[in-house]
């Protein structure tokens, strides 16, 4: 017979953990293939129209994305101590620590659509707001295609971000409801692979896209 | 758990009949019944296009569909059949039935997700069919820019969708397999003691957990670029259109091993056992389906021998390409070398098996004269590539399919089939294929170009004896349907073993319980142990 509170299919909560863990690594390897082929795209146009990406790269605001970088990996701090509270059976501590992480996650998201705005009154937005003469240096077209890539592989970031927001929010709920952390310390520490993910992949874009202008 | 809940044990079609029961459950085999509709349904809607592609090249003229029309059916075919219909057919339906019963668990690691995906995938196909309304797509399953993103007038963007939805299904089903195959294999049961079948559908789980997620941000690309005409593939705006190829085929080639791997699993399982001996080479055939993921995901530039990409890359995708076939010869001769002194039973499934072999060593071969570039560009885009994939993919993968239903009926649904109607149709559904695609081969060597609905006068002949051969085709898909959907109305109860087989999955009744097993079964010997085994089939030889 199963464990208690155990789904049926698993044999004890020790399979489960090794079958939740796994499940999220594989998960994690396709989104490495999916945010890859991006990556890739933007390679083949930085080495095809390297002082047009270099021109680009300067029109970005690097301060913003700095604080963002800043926020984003303290957001990962807290929910590592919070998967170390949800350890201990710590709920009160858990549920705070998750909490600066949903705050911190929507900060990010703050900053993040106010560099779009900011992007959009220096007009340099393609499709709904660009104007070549905002951009001196390269081929007009050739610096949309940066500024392209930009808002693809930050906007598909962000909405990683999102999803971390509304899963953390969803799982701060829970623990209240159930008064107890100890039937949702798989959750946390899955919904944590995630969140450091999503954390890397910045890591990657904050390089790729603002440092590489700013000299 | 609960009290209430039915007997355990009875059979998993008996139990609970509400409609909660069905479209909520989470029992793979319920799931895997859903999904046996559905792809059931995606395919005749896939083969009535084909239908009104092979009428409409009965005559050279394009007079019965015209042009629009004729590339909206091929384009329909082909999205409905790669991604409808071939990529979920054995692992989704097959996939899900067996593998926690091979592997001796109660479910798959992730049940609730389990049934996510069929969900997800009725959504994408939904999706694609409402493109239908629309008009359809002419692109081609294949979306090559910069027609599919700025000079197609079709409904590409709501087809895209359908096809992104769909991979997130493919993921989903991939990540479940690969996860249970890990953790939830019962005591004994070692990583060398797996059925081959359950390796096969492992390492067709790798490929769709890595190669989906490219397909997914591909098209997106290809969406964003049609709907804000963005120049990411257009080369006016700067973009280039063989990135899009490249990410393509970095999906659509290991595609082809998804939908042939679990087939050559199939075949693993169904040779030793109306040969009545242990599997030949297990390690080989075993590594050699990894091998085949491995490499099928380095050989994608093959598609692109004259798109322009560099030669020198060209050379080395020729090379990997003929690697490949390494591994998918040592399973041919694994094969062979088990049938090597065995006791035959030509028996419904192993006909399908045998032809399997047969048209996927005809496929393999063609395939091998294609990765040399020199025979490449001579019959780039003509009718011998479509003979070409038509034979590992109707002649392999649909083949192991039907094998697999075939095998594997008297399980899952506890009845008997008609032997003979079963051993007709099988041998009408060969007869059938060869004479669709054959005079392909012809055509394609002496230059008629796919894609088009007229041709050149001297290509009729050929083109008649095809849709001739499409016709018997058509009959021998039909033939099968009637007559297993007969045996649920009135058939002989097959017993939980009616072929003899080793495998877990047959040491429970037919149809299988509710809960697989009464307790975790306890392994203790290899796989496929027909020697050991006493032959039913020597004794009887049963009507339906």
């Amino acid at each position: 017979m199963a464990e208690r509170g155990v789904a049926r299919q698993f044999d004890d909560s020790g399979q489960k953990h090794a079958a939740a863990t796994l499940g999220m690594w594989i998960f994690l390897a396709g989104e490495i293939l999916f945010f890859g082929g991006m990556f890739i795209g933007y390679t083949v146009y930085r080495i095809r129209y390297p002082n047009a990406f270099h021109v680009g790269s300067e029109h970005l605001y690097l301060w913003i994305a700095v604080a963002n970088t800043a926020i984003l990996l303290t957001s990962s701090l807290f929910v590592a101590l919070a998967h170390h509270a949800a350890g201990t059976d710590d709920s009160h501590k858990s549920q705070r620590l998750l909490s600066w992480t949903i705050a911190l996650g929507l900060a990010f998201l703050v900053l993040k659509g106010l560099e779009y705005y900011l992007d959009y009154q220096e007009r340099i937005v393609p499709v709904l707001a660009f104007d070549e003469s905002a951009i001196e240096g390269a081929e007009a077209s050739n610096v949309q295609l940066f500024l392209i890539f930009y808002f693809i592989m930050t906007g598909i970031h962000a909405v990683h971000v999102t999803v971390g927001v509304a899963v953390w929010t969803v799982l701060v709920l829970m623990i209240r409801r159930a008064r107890s952390v100890v039937g949702y310390r798989n959750i946390v520490e899955m919904a944590g692979l995630y969140w450091h993910f999503v954390d890397v992949v910045w890591l990657f874009l904050l390089p790729l896209l603002y440092l590489l202008g700013a000299s | 758990m609960t009290a209430a809940a039915a007997d355990p044990m009875q059979s998993f079609i008996r139990s609970r009949w509400g409609w909660r029961d069905w479209l909520l459950t989470t029992d793979h085999k319920r799931i895997a019944l859903l999904y046996l509709l559905s792809i059931t349904g995606f395919f005749f809607i896939g083969g009535a296009a084909a239908s009104l592609v092979r009428l409409e090249l009965l005559t050279p003229k394009a007079d019965l569909l015209g042009e629009e029309i004729y590339n909206r059916s091929f384009t329909l075919h082909g999205i409905i059949m790669v991604w409808f219909f071939l990529i979920p057919s054995i692992p989704a339906v097959f996939g899900n039935f067996l593998v926690p019963l091979m592997i001796g668990a109660r479910d798959l690691a992730f049940p609730r997700l389990n049934l996510a995906s069929w969900y997800i995938f009725i959504a994408g196909g939904l999706i694609v069919l409402s493109a239908i309304i629309w008009g359809g797509v002419d692109t081609g399953w294949t979306f090559y820019t910069p027609y599919s993103t700025t000079y197609a007038n079709s409904a590409v963007v709501l087809v895209i969708a359908g096809i992104v939805v769909a991979g997130f299904s493919s993921i989903l089903t991939g990540l479940n397999f690969i996860v249970t195959i890990h953790t939830m294999r019962a005591p004994g049961m070692g990583w060398m003691r797996l059925p081959l079948f359950v390796w096969s559908t492992y390492a067709t789980s790798i490929i769709l957990v890595l190669a989906t997620p490219v397909l997914a941000i591909v098209t997106i690309l290809v969406a964003i670029e049609r709907i804000w005409t963005v120049g990411i593939f257009n080369p006016d705006l700067g973009g280039d259109p063989l990135l899009f190829q490249h990410l393509f085929w970095f999906y659509s080639h290991p595609a082809v091993y998804i939908m042939v791997l679990p087939s050559m699993g199939v075949v693993s399982e169904i040779i030793p056992c109306f040969a009545r001996k242990p599997i030949f080479g297990y390690h080989f055939i075993a590594f050699s389906s990894i091998a085949i993921a491995v490499l099928g995901f380095l050989v994608w530039g093959h598609h692109m021998f004259v798109s322009g990409q560099s030669i020198y890359a060209s050379l080395i995708f020729s090379i990997l390409s003929f690697l490949v076939a390494i591994p998918s010869a040592i399973k041919v001769f694994n094969w062979t070398a088990t049938l090597h002194k065995g006791t035959i039973h030509f028996r419904t499934p192993m006909l399908y098996a045998l032809g399997f072999v047969g048209l996927f060593v005809l496929g393999g071969l063609t395939g091998l004269l294609l990765a040399a570039t020199a025979v490449d560009i001579h019959v780039h885009d003509t009718y011998f590539i479509v003979a070409h994939f038509h034979y590992i993919m109707v002649g392999g993968a649909v083949m192991g399919y039907l094998a697999a239903v075939h095998f594997w009926w008297p399980k899952l649904s506890g009845r008997r089939y008609h032997e003979g109607l079963g051993i007709f149709s099988a041998i009408l559904l060969f007869v059938g294929f060869n004479l669709t695609f054959f005079p392909q081969f012809i055509l394609g060597y002496e230059g008629m170009p796919r894609r088009t609905a007229s041709y050149a006068e001297e290509f009729q002949l050929l083109n008649v004896l095809s849709t001739a051969g499409a016709s018997i085709l058509g009959v021998g898909y039909v033939l099968p349907l009637i007559y297993l959907l007969w045996t649920l109305r009135k058939a002989p109860d097959a017993g939980p073993n009616p072929w003899g087989a080793t495998g877990l999955e047959w040491s429970v009744s037919s149809p299988p319980p509710q809960e697989n097993f009464a307790e975790t079964p306890v392994i203790t010997g290899p796989p496929y142990a027909y020697d050991t085994m006493s032959d039913p089939m020597n004794q009887e030889y049963v009507h339906g």
